[in-house]
């Protein structure tokens, strides 16, 4: 299975990401972001951070995830390799993140995400796993 | 999307249905409105009419393409006492804008230099993600700059005070609080001030290809053959972080309003309440940001031009022609029915398009009305516009902004695939230097609707004239 793929959105990007399990749909929404970013293979997972994020249901909580792990690296210039969820109901979850600190003499950015948005998000769980849908500003 | 009705040649129609308190219209043309195929922007028009408050119609430039929450080229209009304020009606680059500054050399004084000029350029205006700007602003500074704005570059060195004139709003939004910029915002933003910014955001050599406005060009002071910088920049991360955190707080609350959304992205506060007011003192904080960051890349673009020509400022005579934003919402005095009304007037995407003899254009301008600056893709060129009553009795002064996405970013990767941008834009003569790795290929200039269709549309509709065509002659990109 695919961690995630990109669809169109004309001046955005439209990421649908999977997971078997509601952790791995929000640790693979982290990937896909990352991976968009940077090459992550060449990251390696030196500091780790604790994250705790609320919603008010599992769409608004996988935004609120996004936006906070997007944060660390516009904000902190962090970036993200490892994505871990510890606790999660639609209201709350608990986690942490690993990764490290931006050098450009080994790190390249490829793309420039601006903002996770809240249009169109959708997160459902089908017979056999689950999917979710964010559109991002880049 | 089907249900558009044809008013006439450059307007069409979204009509009210269901939850919409007014209609919607789009600028446009057959052609234009073709090309948009599948695009949902038109929906999104009708969105944007179910806020309350929404005076008149939801409008639409004929740039529109599909956004979140509004579409980009929106524009909708609210009233103080009931209506709302919607931080993705601003978008998240908060004052994104453009600046154009002209010069005394003519196209024959640089052709031998372009690439030196180009180079130059590059090396000295910090570009690209996550760039970080010759200074480390304290925070005591950095607040300076959000009350202040472009007054604060000058102050600071950056400028006269003469470019504050043909500045929009005088390079300031009153009432800017940054007790309501969060720590992160402010963080972000002390590093980030000097910087253009990366993806379709540049800094152009242009030279005047052809006036069609002799009076207006003369009082804008352009000629054919002469060249110009045309600067396209806005808040960086500073404004995204406005936006970002404030349409938390708003979708967070949204159960209060008790207003049904279409679209979580369109969440909103009333302007009449704390959460509102809030964010519009936030918002006016990145918008003077944003004011401040452009002024002090002209100073360097000057600067640049001088080492390079060896010529002193007065033979060069760089002047800000005009400085525009187009991520915005301002309480504007309009024209509704003939009669005057305060309102919130949103912006994503379209440019305020003031007529002749409004009490905000400097005097040199007054006669002939706001100068508007409307940015093409990469190495199209621009166009100068001027404002009309037109625009002021149709749009709340309002027209569009630049050409459009028609692509998203993959299909334009995808259709680069293999090709050579740079050389293709050599080829046509002209010079580009980018720092991103793929944003030569995103921005290609397939990828967006043709400049001239969307001006024609405007200048027809008669929400503002044509005055100038520019043509791109160098750039770089982040």
């Amino acid at each position: 299975m695919n961690r995630y793929r990109i669809f169109d959105h004309t001046a955005d990007l439209g990421m649908e990401v999977f997971g078997k399990t509601v952790q791995e749909l929000f640790a693979n929404a982290a990937f896909a972001v990352f991976d968009t970013i940077s090459d992550l293979s060449r990251v390696r997972a030196r500091e780790e951070r604790k994250i705790a994020i609320e919603g008010t249901g599992w769409e608004d909580l996988l935004v609120n995830y996004l936006r906070e792990v997007l944060y660390l690296f516009n904000g902190e210039g962090l970036l993200l390799k490892e994505y871990s969820i510890m606790e999660i109901d639609p209201q709350h979850l608990k986690g942490t993140v690993s990764g490290e600190r931006f050098d450009s003499s080994r790190h390249r950015i490829n793309m420039e995400i601006k903002a996770v948005t809240y249009h169109q998000v959708t997160v459902r769980e089908t017979s056999d796993r689950w999917v979710g849908r964010v559109i991002f500003d880049v | 999307m089907t249900g558009l009705k044809k008013i006439d040649d450059c307007r069409w129609m979204v009509p009210q249905t269901g939850g919409m308190k007014v209609p919607g219209i789009i600028y446009s043309s057959e052609r234009l409105i073709r090309e948009m195929g599948a695009d949902e922007s038109p929906k999104q028009v009708a969105n944007v009419a179910h806020l309350p408050g929404i005076v008149k119609y939801s409008l639409a430039m004929p740039d529109m393409h599909w956004g979140y929450g509004f579409p980009i080229g929106g524009v909708a209009a609210f009233d103080l006492q009931d209506g709302i304020i919607s931080p993705g009606g601003v978008g998240y680059d908060i004052n994104c804008g453009c600046r154009l500054v002209t010069t005394r050399l003519v196209y024959e004084d640089v052709r031998e230099r372009m690439r030196d000029l180009v180079g130059a350029l590059f090396r000295d205006i910090p570009s690209g993600v996550g760039s970080k700007g010759p200074l480390k602003l304290s925070p005591k500074e950095e607040r300076k700059v959000l009350i202040e704005g472009a007054k604060w570059a000058v102050d600071n060195g950056y400028g006269t005070d003469e470019d504050l004139e043909t500045t929009e709003d005088m390079g300031a939004i009153a009432d800017a609080d940054p007790e309501m910029v969060s720590a992160r915002a402010l963080e972000r933003g002390r590093e980030q001030l000097g910087t253009l910014g990366s993806g379709n955001h540049f800094l152009e050599i242009e030279v005047v290809e052809k006036i069609f406005d002799a009076t207006a060009a003369s009082a804008f002071g352009l000629e054919e053959g002469q060249i110009t910088v045309l600067i396209h920049s806005g808040s960086r991360g500073l404004g995204y972080q406005v936006c970002d955190d404030y349409l938390a707080r708003m979708v967070k609350h949204l159960g209060e309003l008790n207003i049904p959304l279409p679209d979580r992205q369109l969440a909103c506060a009333y302007l009449d309440s704390p959460r509102g007011k809030e964010y519009l003192a936030a918002m006016a904080c990145a918008a003077n940001y944003a004011w401040a960051n452009r002024q002090m890349l002209m100073h360097w673009t000057r600067e640049t031009f001088q080492h390079v020509l060896k010529k002193g400022p007065r033979e060069l005579g760089m002047r800000l022609l005009y400085d525009v934003c187009h991520n915005i919402a301002k309480i504007e005095t309009c024209v509704v029915d003939g009669k005057e009304a305060t309102l919130c007037v949103h912006r994503k995407g379209a440019t305020r398009a003031f007529p002749p003899g409004h009490s905000a254009l400097p005097a040199r301008y007054r006669k002939v009305g706001q100068p508007v600056l409307i940015p093409g893709d990469m190495g199209t060129g621009s166009y100068v516009l001027a404002g009309t009553e037109k625009a002021f009795a149709e749009t709340f002064g309002s027209t569009c902004h630049g050409a459009g996405r028609l692509m998203s970013r993959t299909q334009a990767t995808k259709a680069s695939r293999g090709r050579a941008i740079a050389r293709e834009m050599a080829d046509k003569g002209i010079i580009i230097m980018a720092s991103g790795k793929g944003t030569l290929q995103e921005e290609i200039p397939e990828a967006y609707k043709n400049l001239d269709q969307v001006v024609d549309v405007v200048h027809k509709a008669g929400i503002s004239k044509k005055v100038a065509k520019l043509r791109a002659l160098g750039c770089i990109k982040g």
